[in-house]
């Protein structure tokens, strides 16, 4: 009893009991302000993320052109065969007319070093196309090659001494001349999206990896939609609950956290290694990325079953359809959309994996885009790590515009997701 | 050919659909209520039986003719070429046969390697039309078997159903067929890898120089497979990315049960949610390009020397990335815990800080503990970043400014290029493997179990 008097003659005014209260209180705001700072680092860490991925990044979606005026000489080149002739020469030609002052071999080496290797390729194709261009002079716009591209965008510092830079004084007097001139222009870097990869920064393009990530989607969609659909049908309605049950849902539960690596060492030992299919296919790569991607739709088509009320079920039993009747004609179609949300998500998830398609070959370097499904490939995460391996300065801009277009699919998969689940989501 | 054999099978399907309903409809023209199935389900009970085999007979097929096809043409071959070869020898052999059957040839192959490429070139045309050959036969037999099968009093509905829940217990039954070929492939493998090296020099040997002399005279890099310092590497950056996003993710799960108003909620959660989304590739890739430069800055601002590949600057992406997994497990943790507990605590005079710390921390401990462990899970299993930005050295150092290799970085150096299942570099990468496999499916396994038991507490 002396404690219940003791409590009640506590001097709330005091100011040792203030001081106890503004700590209390302190302490209380110091907790809310560290979860508003951990929020604020996070956010701002993803925004450093995004911030410098475009600032690299937006550089690749414009490439540097020079117009020059090539003179295929009517000697040089087959009519019957044009694709048959040393353009490098005819370029180079064409492009030396430009600095008639420039008579040095090697002086001359360095300036054909302006133009990307493309050039002469891009030429070749133009004379295949039209024979009757030979024997004429026509402008052409061809890329320059990566150093020169850096040099136009700023990225190299033409105030740098010059033995702290790619491009010496020469070549930058050269390219101020062809600027001087007009024939230097910036263009939107369409071959980033319809060139497949090369060796050379500037001809480099993403639509292999396009194309093989869309067989290999294709493929993991097609194998693990209606296994994953199946699957969580069967769980969710017929199943019964005993031993057999549990393990088959401890087992998906546990796939769905197997490191992706492991599943890439199941496809090259048992895809590749034992039934002998071929490496780098985008068929195994959809086998692997399929056998990762199911655990999700079936954790998702589960939930959206789920949500399906037991009134439907009770009222189909109850006309008399059979179990299977009841789930193919009505609950199946109710859980469409939460179906195809958690489809979506699966595949964008599997879109970004990169780790087992590098274990079964999906990192090959490939200069144009697969054919089909057992055609050597790559995938738009796997390019991405190639050029990011790559030494020379422009693969970094790539490699950032590679992002920003996987990016650019994963935030139009989670986008239509978002867009099923808001249009279609019902509250029963 | 074989997109050609699938459009076939569909086709045959289709026409089995239609021959069934419509004996379907004739028996119930003839019989009326009599009939036991409605005529569709007699056209899907016949659909499905000749569709099915056929597609699995051509499954099979595709996956067993490369392989018998490659013992045929070594059978076919004279037996000074194949006698005492070893199995890498073989393989040897039998890519150079299919490269010249695709018409690579490089050198001058010898006669028998030519002679035997066209012949497998002719095998193969020949098994691609038997399939289909096969496939359509088969198909035409089933369709005229299951037709004569049907009859008015047919439960076709039933045994369409049953087949279905057939083939619904085969696709959940996919999980168990996925772990086990997991664990075949991977225990095969090591084994064959144990029997090179002892397990007891792998799993205590301090020394990781996996470079495999090219020669068998040569005098360096015999090769050291001891695993320690990998091991202990991946736990050092494993130890950094918890130390970065457990305290973010945790403060940020507290603020936004406890303290956020409804609308920042709305907008920080799916913001939160996106570092999740972010392809771990793009995560390597901003840790090379920018984390590490960084470091290194500040590192020698402060005038300590750091490694282009330090730990830290790997493990701290890895932690970026692991901050809305913790985040999202402390958050459905913290709002499982009953409101009762919660307006207790308030009503006695707590600050709301002290009913967070005193009571609902302790209370939804288990549930945070679990989403950590499933964390720290993700982080010894993850690849990319540390692919990227790690090192590849086995340098044994817990001095997180240093360069070390981890377990996935190792698997994937071995792995990239011409992989020789024969040779111990390639089995090791399997070895490690399997321990990666074993040491997160117990961290899965517990914590699984622990977020679970933690849930049903209070339901």
């Amino acid at each position: 009893m002396t404690d219940a008097t003791e409590t009640s003659s506590f001097e709330w005014s005091s100011p040792q009991a203030h001081a106890r209260r503004r700590r209390r209180y302190a302490a209380d705001r110091r907790l809310k302000l560290y979860g508003i700072a951990a929020i604020a680092v996070a956010i701002g860490l993803l925004g450093i993320l995004i911030v410098s991925l475009v600032a690299k990044g937006y550089l690749a979606f414009v490439e540097t052109v020079v117009t020059i005026d090539v003179t295929v000489p009517a000697g040089a080149a087959d009519p019957a065969d044009p694709a048959k002739a040393n353009y490098r020469a005819i370029v180079a030609d064409s492009f030396g007319a430009l600095f008639p002052e420039v008579t040095d071999r090697r002086a001359l080496r360095d300036l054909n070093g302006i133009l990307s290797r493309g050039a002469s390729l891009k030429v070749r194709d133009m004379v295949a196309a039209d024979p009757g261009l030979i024997g004429k002079t026509f402008a052409v716009s061809v890329p320059v090659s990566d150093p020169f591209d850096q040099l136009s965008k700023g990225v190299i510092d033409r105030t740098l001494p010059e033995n702290r830079r790619r491009v010496s004084d020469r070549e930058i007097a050269w390219f101020e001349q062809l600027e001087a001139q007009g024939r230097v222009e910036k263009v939107f870097n369409s071959g980033l999206f319809l060139d497949a990869d090369s060796r050379f920064p500037e001809l480099a393009g993403l639509a292999g990896a396009v194309v093989g990530s869309f067989y290999a989607l294709l493929v993991c969609f097609l194998i693990s939609f209606p296994l994953g659909i199946a699957a969580a049908v069967y769980l969710e309605e017929f199943a019964p609950k005993n031993r057999i049950t549990d393990l088959i849902e401890v087992n998906i539960n546990n796939l769905a956290a197997v490191p992706s690596i492991v599943f890439g060492l199941l496809g090259l030992a048992l895809f590749i290694q034992t039934f002998g299919l071929p490496r780098s296919a985008p068929l195994v790569g959809g086998m692997v990325l399929s056998l990762m991607t199911l655990p999700t739709i079936i954790i998702v088509t589960r939930a959206a079953l789920k949500s399906v009320p037991p009134s439907i079920r009770q009222a189909a039993l109850g006309v008399g359809a059979s179990k299977h009747e009841v789930i193919l004609h009505h609950v199946l179609p109710l859980a469409v959309p939460g179906i195809l949300t958690g489809t979506i998500i699966g595949l964008a998830q599997a879109l970004g994996e990169t780790a087992p398609l590098l274990l079964i070959g999906m990192n090959a370097f490939l200069t144009s885009p697969p054919g089909g499904i057992m055609d050597p490939a790559t995938a738009l995460p796997t390019q991405i790590y190639i050029w990011a391996d790559s030494p020379e300065r422009g693969f970094v801009a790539l490699t950032s515009a590679g992002i920003l277009v996987l990016l650019g699919f994963l935030i139009v998969m989670n986008g239509i997701a978002i867009f099923l689940r808001q249009r279609f989501e019902r509250t029963w | 050919m074989t997109g050609f054999i699938l459009l076939a099978i569909v086709a045959f399907s289709l026409i089995a659909f239609y021959v069934g309903r419509s004996s379907g409809r004739r028996f119930v023209a003839a019989h009326g209520p009599e009939v036991h199935s409605r005529p569709v389900y007699h056209g899907a009970y016949v659909a499905i039986w000749v569709g099915m085999p056929a597609f699995v007979l051509v499954l099979l097929w595709l996956l067993l003719q490369g392989t018998v096809l490659d013992r045929l043409i070594l059978a076919t071959l004279p037996e000074a070429l194949t006698a005492g070869a070893s199995a890498a020898e073989q393989a040897l052999l039998l890519s150079e046969i299919r490269n010249v059957a695709a018409g690579r040839i490089f050198g001058t192959p010898s006669p028998e390697v030519i002679v035997a490429g066209e012949t497998l070139l002719r095998w193969e045309g020949i098994a691609r039309w038997a399939m289909l050959v096969v496939a359509v036969a088969l198909m035409i037999l089933l369709l005229l078997g299951v037709r004569s099968r049907l009859s008015p009093r047919f439960r076709a509905r039933q045994g369409f159903e049953r087949t279905m829940s057939g083939l619904m217990i085969f696709s959940s039954v996919v999980a168990i067929f996925t772990t086990l070929g997991i664990i075949a492939s991977l225990v095969f493998e090591a084994v064959q890898f144990f029997k090179l090296v002892p397990p007891h020099e792998f799993f205590f040997g301090l020394n990781w120089e996996p470079q495999i002399a090219i020669r068998a005279d040569q005098v360096a890099g015999a090769g050291a497979f001891g695993a320690v310092p990998v091991f202990t590497g991946t736990l050092l950056i494993a130890t950094i990315a918890m130390l970065v996003a457990t305290p973010i993710g945790l403060f940020s799960a507290i603020y936004l049960v406890e303290y956020a108003d409804r609308r920042v909620r709305a907008v920080v959660k799916p913001i939160m949610e996106i570092l999740a989304g972010v392809p771990t590739v793009v995560y390597g890739f901003f840790a090379v390009l920018t984390v590490a430069p960084a470091v290194r800055e500040a590192g020698s601002v402060i005038g300590i020397t750091v490694s282009p590949n330090s730990a830290l600057a790997a493990g701290g992406v890895m932690g970026i990335m692991i901050i809305p997994f913790i985040s999202s497990l402390s958050d459905d943790a913290l709002k499982a815990v009953p409101r009762a507990m919660r307006d207790g605590s308030l009503a006695m005079g707590a600050t709301k800080g002290e009913t967070i710390t005193k009571v609902l921390l302790p209370a939804a401990l288990p549930g945070i503990v679990g989403g950590i462990l499933l964390a720290l899970s993700r982080a010894i299993g993850e690849t990319m970043i540390v692919v990227m930005a790690a090192g590849l050295m086995a340098t044994l150092t817990a001095n997180p400014l240093d360069g070390v290799t981890t377990v996935t970085v190792q698997i994937v150096t071995m792995l990239i290029g011409d992989t020789a299942f024969d040779n111990p570099k390639t089995l090791a990468a399997f070895a490690l493997g399997l321990v990666l496999f074993l040491v997160t499916l117990c961290l899965n396994v517990v914590a699984l179990r622990i977020v679970q038991r933690y849930r049903e507490k209070y339901e």
